[in-house]
């Protein structure tokens, strides 16, 4: 783990901007720490490699455009609601998932 | 008060919102960011610490300028600036605004769109992989974040802002392998010269970022496909100028054909549209002000991709029109030299535009199993084999096809889309019709829709 977060398994390197308060939150129910003022997407790519996996593929989903556009990288709360992640700012204790946290109800036709 | 709404507070939106504050009108700028700038001239968050020298370059003053400008008239409540908020509908002079307390009405009597532009994307066979981007989230990244996107990336596509992110990132420090250019030396010669006749110092100033890549950079090059890992990239498979095959390690690749204007809003303002050889892409119609027709004006990007300077003339000039259509004074001689300017803008952006082409005739060719739209996974020989039975029409083969009906709305699949239905039916991509914009023009958590704010 290197300063203000990320890891060498992340899919981001930090390559500036580092005198920023550290804050921790949770991905997948594990710690990570990044900086005051990352969003969630840089957050959460400084320490794994996916935000999710995609809905229509084999592949894993990491963003696309980071500009609001795509919609590549909603991930979701631990409380329910999903957010966009490269357009959300990170607040230390958030619980982010990539996965639904509860499972849906199911449904019999 | 005559109510104008402004949606975008890039370089055209500010401009816009500094001429309609200086007559007295109030305008409301509704606007994704957080702080006003846009994408190009977008800021950090509060708290980080790069001088605008490190996060822009040659551009620097400009963009503080704006900054400062918009900051100011915010401040002095002479604009009503209504950050993080999202335009997602509008009818009968009423727009549906998604801000961080949920969904709220914003009424206009006149409506200014300076919506701007994102990436213009072709698909490359790999590129749904994660870890494959758009050029302009590589430059979000850096700019707004200041980190790299990865460890050895691969930047390739054409535009202006290819050479740029690369010359970008290497100065910050990130590990940039190639940098792969799909458009050829002697387009680009052809439409320099008329770049350089327009804008000679800006012309140089590119070929100096240019020159600082040094051996990374290459023109005239084929992107093959991407070679992927369930973890992401692991190459970039490419055939140079000369056609030899090459391979480039990588671990992140960002791609973009120049840009796509941002039109949603526009369409469902009621703007016509029509296909644009020069930009290979749909473009609403205006007057040379912006004019739209009835309420509506248009500028910057979203109209037309003529680059950040371009957007600052062509927001004042929509603004202009849009007072003196009030009965407003605005000064004709303002006016005049804003023409003058901007159809040099319009001379570069020309150049821009033949200097590095989309590559049409390399989307036709893409193999049957490369993914067209990254939202739902529907690739080249789903859309081939949807064709037969829609027929080459985008709207029918989006019914029955699903291109365009993904999260992204079409933003990066619509233009490829074209081109296979074009190169199926032996039309023209102009003829292959336009994707109609839905409201919600950005998805929105049923919650924020639930909620009632107050009214805006």
């Amino acid at each position: 783990m290197s300063a203000g977060g990320g890891s060498d398994q992340g899919r981001l390197v930090r390559l500036a901007e580092t005198g920023r308060a550290p804050l921790t939150f949770y991905f997948d129910d594990e710690e990570l720490t990044a900086l005051a003022g990352d969003t969630v997407l840089t957050g959460i790519l400084l320490s794994v490699r996916s935000l999710c996996a995609a809905e229509f593929g084999p592949e894993r989903r990491a963003g696309f455009c980071l500009m609001g556009a795509c919609q590549d990288c909603w991930v979701w709360q631990k409380d329910g609601p999903r957010l966009r992640a490269c357009s959300t700012s990170l607040r230390a204790g958030m619980r982010l998932r990539s996965t639904p946290s509860a499972r849906w109800p199911e449904v019999t036709l | 008060m005559t109510r104008v709404l402004i949606v975008g507070a890039g370089p055209a939106g500010i401009r816009a919102a500094e001429t309609l504050a200086g007559a007295g009108l109030a305008p409301v700028v509704v606007d994704e960011g957080v702080r006003a700038g846009g994408q190009i001239y977008r800021r950090p968050p509060e708290g980080f610490s790069r001088p605008p020298k490190m996060l822009y370059g040659s551009e620097a003053n400009k963009a503080a300028a704006l900054h400062a400008l918009f900051d100011g008239l915010a401040r002095q409540g002479r604009v009503d600036h209504r950050p993080e908020s999202t335009v997602l509908g509008l009818a009968d002079g009423v727009t549906q605004v998604l801000g961080p307390d949920g969904v709220g009405p914003i009424a206009y009597d006149r409506l200014i769109l300076a919506t701007g532009a994102t990436d213009r994307l072709a698909p490359v066979p790999g590129w749904q992989a994660a870890g494959v981007y758009s050029l302009g989230a590589a430059q979000v990244a850096l700019k707004a974040q200041g980190t790299a996107l990865g460890r050895q990336i691969v930047l390739a596509g054409s535009g202006p802002l290819l050479t740029l992110v690369a010359a970008q990132l290497l100065k910050a420090g990130a590990g940039v392998a190639a940098v792969l250019d799909t458009a050829p030396m002697a387009a680009q010669i052809r439409g320099g010269m008329n770049m350089a006749r327009a804008r000679p110092l800006v012309t140089a100033r590119g070929l100096a970022v240019r020159a600082r890549l040094g051996r990374r950079y290459h023109a005239g090059v084929t992107l093959e496909r991407i070679e992927t890992d369930p973890d992401g990239p692991r190459a970039l498979q490419w055939r140079d100028a000369w056609g030899r095959s090459r391979s480039t390690v990588c671990d992140a690749v960002a791609l973009g054909w120049h840009l796509r204007a941002e039109t949603a809003l526009a369409d469902l303002a009621g703007a016509e549209f029509e296909w644009s050889e020069t930009w290979a892409q749909w473009l609403p119609r205006a007057d040379a002000e912006g004019r739209a027709g009835g309420e509506l004006y248009l500028a910057g990007d979203g109209l037309r991709i003529l680059g950040a300077d371009g957007a600052e003339i062509a927001g004042r000039l929509a603004a202009s029109a849009c007072l003196a259509d009030l009965g407003l004074p605005v000064s004709a001689r303002n006016q005049a030299h804003d023409l003058r300017r901007l159809a040099r803008m319009r001379y570069f952006a020309e150049g821009v535009a033949r200097a590095f082409p989309w590559p049409s005739e390399r989307v036709r060719a893409l193999p049957d199993e490369t993914v067209i739209c990254r939202c739902e996974g529907i690739t080249a020989g789903d859309v081939r084999a949807t064709l037969s039975l829609s027929g080459p029409e985008a709207n029918r083969l989006k019914s029955l096809g699903r291109v365009g009906m993904g999260r992204c709305q079409g933003r990066y699949c619509q233009l490829a889309g074209a081109e296979l239905i074009a190169a199926a039916a032996g039309i023209a991509p102009g003829a292959a019709g336009r994707l109609r914009a839905q409201p919600p023009v950005r998805p929105a958590p049923i919650s924020a829709l639930s909620r009632s704010p107050k009214e805006g």
